[in-house]
């Protein structure tokens, strides 16, 4: 042997030996199918308590396309690496979860695994919910049994080369997929520890308030710090929040509870989805995140406070701010204060914008679509709303308006880029209205908070 | 002084430019088809077109819409010479009180023109912002149905009733 072919023989084997563990990294055996279990089959108590967990985790959001049926996918979820569809998890035996057995369904919640051994694509936040304890993984598993079965079969995903290889997805995990259920901090309150089980968890708020990695990790240094979603931006929720004044526990419950609060406004965007859904859940458990979540912020600087309180002095209803000096100021006047100062309470009257985190945040986006969409009412229900401006106000109106807005109403520098955020927010907000039926399941009343 | 276009004519308007449209229409133009509901853009009684749009004119100050195309009911047609979407509303009985439908029919009719084809859902989600008490819904909608059959034939001769 020359030693030419040695060294040939040597690169092959190594070859072989990086395919095997390659291989034997990506690969997953499958999980042999069931026969769709009959919904009766499941203990009733367990699968209400699984819809209240389905709802913290938010599933309906994203598995359920505008206008589908619920559960049954299709949803496509833009990435900055394409676009992937949301799966039908429905308990359809062929397009859905029905053929699934507890474990499969456990597997692909702590694992990000379908059934069929498959890896799955890490827009299904599984780096989140490798924490859901078994019996959480149990009723949810029951209440997505119970479902219509609906069969959808899934869109293909738009994904480059060799992003669209599920084995590159191994690779993801091994990088940042960090297995482990939660370990209580016996320092805490249980309520605490509850609160942290679920925000880290099933809730999987840093999905989108976390900011993330080239590879679309969440960033571990920076939990909390703000990211995006869709077209929107998700605030930073930690000690970094814009809100002009700072997140209490107690403001918190009440914005989740009731979709907004007097100090802070309304939620709007993804968020009044996920407020929406938590219409389901129990009180204790929204306290819990709230509780844990006025932890994460921290105590506010006396800076802060002292600030806070100049805001809160500054919005009495005595104080009326609107004069018309500038082009923005005068469309402020006319159009914004008849709602926005005439002191009537919230849902129906609108925030003082002083109070706006959205005027206060670096990033113009959600101002922009704010003013753009407006805020639909959720029907049946004690809602924000507020009109769209889209038809009325041009770029140009609508950049003069929210520079004013920006420079009266915050503490901040002006917005840099404002007119490109404008653009782009009215041609989602067209993409939107042509396409969009409105929101497919609108949240539960409280009536029906305690069904199955 | 404002110059603002209402039906394809120029008016000067000596209102403040922080009057809402709504007004000026109303008040100033002597145009009565868009309502006032709520005065907070949450009725839809006040919707009118502007460049093509459904727009809340109560919401809407003047100072907006200088140099733009203001449609209101009256531009679209008239008692004797009604437009297709106020024929097929006639035609369907759609109006109980009749004060929530002006507002309907422009938005409808704003609907219309980007979409000749809409289906049940969207027509719905597109009035979603228009309240009516009197609860002709069912009829409204089929209206809508009815205005976009007679636009595409072009049937928008007047005196029988279409047939669509």
């Amino acid at each position: 042997m020359t030693k030419g072919r040695i060294l040939a023989s040597l690169l092959a084997a190594l070859v072989v030996a990086g395919a095997v563990a390659a291989f034997a990294l990506a690969w997953r055996p499958a999980i042999a199918a069931i026969d769709p279990p009959s919904p009766q089959s499941f203990d009733p108590s367990l699968v209400k308590r699984g819809r209240e967990l389905a709802a913290i985790g938010n599933c309906a959001t994203c598995h359920t396309a505008q206008g589908g049926k619920d559960f049954a996918g299709g949803l496509p979820v833009p990435t900055p690496f394409g676009t992937i569809y949301s799966s039908d998890i429905t308990p359809d035996a062929t397009t859905g979860i029905g053929g699934w057995p507890e474990a499969a369904f456990r597997r692909a919640m702590r694992s990000g695994v379908d059934r069929d051994g498959r890896h799955l694509y890490p827009t299904f936040p599984y780096d989140h919910f490798t924490n859901v304890s078994d019996e959480d993984d149990r009723a949810l598993y029951a209440y997505l049994m119970t479902r219509q079965p609906v069969r959808a079969t899934a869109r293909a995903n738009r994904l480059p080369f060799p992003l669209d290889q599920r084995f590159v997805i191994a690779g993801w995990k091994l990088l940042f997929l960090r297995r482990g259920s939660y370990q209580p901090d016996p320092a805490k309150s249980a309520e605490w520890n509850r609160g942290a089980y679920l925000v880290e968890g099933l809730a999987h708020c840093g999905a989108c308030h976390t900011p993330r990695n080239a590879l679309g990790a969440e960033r571990a240094n920076a939990a909390f710090a703000g990211g995006e979603v869709d077209d929107w931006s998700a605030y930073a929720i930690n000690a970094q929040s814009p809100a002009p004044v700072p997140w209490k526990a107690e403001a918190l419950f009440s914005y989740l509870r009731n979709g907004w609060h007097r100090d802070h406004g309304a939620a709007r965007g993804p968020m009044a989805e996920v407020v929406g859904n938590l219409a389901d859940v129990p009180d204790a458990d929204i306290r819990a995140i709230a509780t844990y979540m006025a932890d994460v912020s921290g105590a506010p600087s006396p800076d802060r406070n002292r600030s806070a309180e100049e805001v809160l002095a500054q919005v009495k209803p005595s104080a009326a701010t609107a004069t018309a000096d500038t082009p923005g100021a005068a469309i402020y006047a006319a159009a914004c204060a008849t709602c926005h100062e005439n002191g009537r309470a919230l849902p129906f009257g609108g925030v003082r914008l002083a109070l706006s985190t959205a005027l206060s945040s670096p990033d113009p986006r959600n101002a922009a679509n704010i003013v753009l969409a407006g805020i639909r009412p959720v029907e049946g229900e004690r809602s924000a709303i507020m009109p769209g401006f889209a038809g009325s106000m041009s770029d140009a109106q609508l950049t003069a308006l929210l520079n004013d807005l920006r420079a009266r109403f915050s503490h901040q520098p002006a917005w840099s880029g404002l007119e490109k955020t404008i653009a782009d927010a009215r041609r989602a907000q067209t993409a939107m209205l042509q396409t969009s039926p409105g929101p497919s399941s609108a949240p539960a009343e409280a009536s029906q908070r305690d069904k199955p | 002084m404002t110059t603002v276009t209402v039906n394809g004519r120029d008016h000067r308007v000596d209102a403040e430019p922080d009057t809402p449209l709504l007004y000026v229409l109303r008040d100033e133009l002597g145009l009565n088809a868009a309502k006032f509901g709520c005065g907070l853009g949450q009725c839809g009684a006040c919707t009118v077109i502007v460049d093509g749009k459904a727009v809340l004119s109560c919401v809407t100050p003047l100072l907006l819409v200088e140099g733009k195309q203001v449609t209101t009911l009256e531009g679209l047609g008239s008692v004797e010479t009604p437009a297709p979407i106020q024929r097929a509303f006639i035609e369907e009985q759609a109006a109980q009180c009749g004060y929530c439908i002006a507002g309907m029919m422009m938005r409808a009719q704003a609907l219309l023109q980007r979409n000749i084809r809409p289906s049940n859902d969207e027509i719905r989600a597109e009035l979603m912002p228009h309240l009516c008490r009197c609860g002709t819904h069912m009829r409204i909608l089929r209206a809508v149905h009815r205005a976009a059959h007679l636009m595409q034939t072009a049937d928008a001769s007047t005196g029988r009733r279409s047939t669509p």
